[in-house]
């Protein structure tokens, strides 16, 4: 069977509020994390109660709050979507050096980080579509250095091709990279080097999965 | 003392000549020393290489630098403005399109005296096989980054990267005071110290003169041993798309 074939009907699986909430979830009390743009960005307002952990933005601040409401903006207080925030208690400010030593040295728990492809061997594709504006930012930083790397995403495109697939055909952003997978229709881990389908979204088939992911994978269904 | 003040901005800056590389502070316009990049423009600057991380999404500072064509080559991670990218699609200026933490690192290294370092990020990447594309002509790929030398260490490999010792840095501070010492607000700092430790003459603006040892020594960001020149900041100019639009109708 072909992606293309699969394309009707159009599954209904978790919305990009609730890919933030069931990523939430897995965070840990105390961890540091960075959060990509899109639907990343939306973790921190689901995050299960008495859980509180640091956000790190590329350009210095650790601990990072919420908007600090209208009126409020300090331009000189942003993240690294260039965003008004807040500092936590306890946050800090440090240079873009020490905020990368911080990234590359593996002092952050988690990035957590939206994707154009992710390939069954952790291979990521994030950063480039060729012929469009080329940009990188601390993408290729933040998948090199820190040990849990959670890809966020669409399961398949707009075109209702497969993201999860054998070999990523857009420039990499890094190497077997990527640990874990969230999508509208699953969570995926990788174990062993190997990918491994660990959870169906509500409402959504291990065979809804299978139709729509073109990389090998095992199942491990809790 | 050796006081770094410099009341004439267009006069100490002046001495930049057209063609120097440029390393420059700021993270979009937080921290961007807007005052300098607009008095390179207005010194008729040009033919720059900036090593700075974007160019912004507007066409104040390095965006301004970039639409008034004074840019030869870029040096960074996320250039963003359209204008920028017409540049480079139609060869009229350079990309070295490089890792966020590659950049701060290699100019923190051009300045401490390291050479050149292995890292990690970008490793088997098309920004260190030697596939992305350095300028374009006649709608093609005319040049590519150089390959980066490759080695594994602890058996994940990594590729050689430069330190970068800019002919000049530019940077933005809150604080500073006679000697150069440098105090910066909040997400401002940035690329800041690392741009005034990359510059082998660096400037520094600042938003407040203080006297010399109101930075007590402990709360020094940056000390003045990286800047010859301290000058003041000004009101940022607006420089938004009906100042390009004047400009290409001037053109």
């Amino acid at each position: 069977m072909t992606a293309t074939e699969t394309l009707a009907p159009h599954l209904v699986g978790r919305t990009r509020d609730e890919m933030a909430q069931r990523v939430a979830a897995d965070l840990s009390d105390g961890f540091t994390v960075n959060l990509g743009v899109g639907i990343p960005l939306a973790v921190p307002k689901f995050l299960p109660d008495g859980i509180e952990v640091f956000l790190h933005a590329e350009n210095g601040v650790l601990g990072f709050g919420d908007h600090p409401g209208d009126g409020n903006e300090d331009p000189d207080l942003t993240d690294a979507g260039k965003r008004p925030v807040s500092l936590i208690s306890g946050g800090a400010i440090v240079d873009s050096a020490l905020s990368f030593a911080i990234i590359r040295g593996g002092h952050l728990d988690a990035t957590i980080l939206g994707a154009l492809q992710v390939a069954e061997n952790g291979d990521l594709a994030n950063w480039y579509v060729p012929g469009r504006n080329p940009a990188v930012g601390g993408a290729m930083d933040l998948v090199a250095g820190t040990r849990e790397v959670w890809v966020c995403m669409e399961h398949v495109d707009r075109k209702g091709d497969p993201k999860i697939i054998p070999a990523c055909t857009f420039p990499l952003t890094g190497h077997a990279v990527v640990t874990r997978v969230y999508t509208d229709l699953a969570v995926f881990h990788f174990r062993d080097g190997g990918l491994v389908l660990t959870e169906c979204a509500p409402g959504i088939t291990p065979d809804d999965v299978r139709a729509r992911t073109s990389a090998a994978y095992t199942e491990d269904l809790e | 003392m050796n006081d770094k003040y410099r009341e004439d901005l267009m006069a100490a800056l002046d001495v930049v000549p057209s063609g120097s590389s440029i390393a420059v502070g700021g993270f979009g316009s937080s921290g961007r020393p807007d005052a300098l990049l607009n008095a390179l423009c207005d010194l008729d600057k040009r033919d720059l290489h900036v090593i700075v991380n974007n160019v912004g999404d507007d066409y104040t500072g390095i965006g301004r630098l970039v639409v008034e064509g004074r840019v030869r080559r870029f040096t960074g991670s996320f250039p963003i403005l359209q204008s920028f990218y017409d540049d480079y699609f139609a060869g009229r200026i350079e990309l070295e399109l490089i890792p966020q933490g590659t950049l701060a690192e290699r100019m923190r290294a051009g300045g401490a005296g390291i050479a050149a370092f292995f890292t990690p990020s970008a490793a088997g990447t098309m920004l260190t096989d030697g596939t992305f594309p350095l300028t374009y002509a006649d709608g093609h790929a005319a040049q590519y980054l150089s390959p980066k030398e490759t080695r594994e260490f602890n058996g994940r490999a990594h590729v050689l990267e430069h330190g970068i010792a800019a002919d000049f840095g530019l940077v933005k501070a809150q604080q500073g005071d006679r000697l150069g010492n440098l105090r910066f607000r909040l997400s401002a700092r940035n690329f800041n110290p690392l741009a005034a430790m990359s510059g082998r003459t660096t400037f520094a603006e600042v938003e407040q003169l203080v006297e010399v040892d109101e930075i007590g020594p402990d709360d020094v960001h940056l000390p003045g041993v990286f800047v010859r020149h301290v000058v003041m900041t000004a009101a940022p100019v607006p420089a938004g798309p009906e100042y390009t639009a004047s400009l290409k109708g001037s053109v």
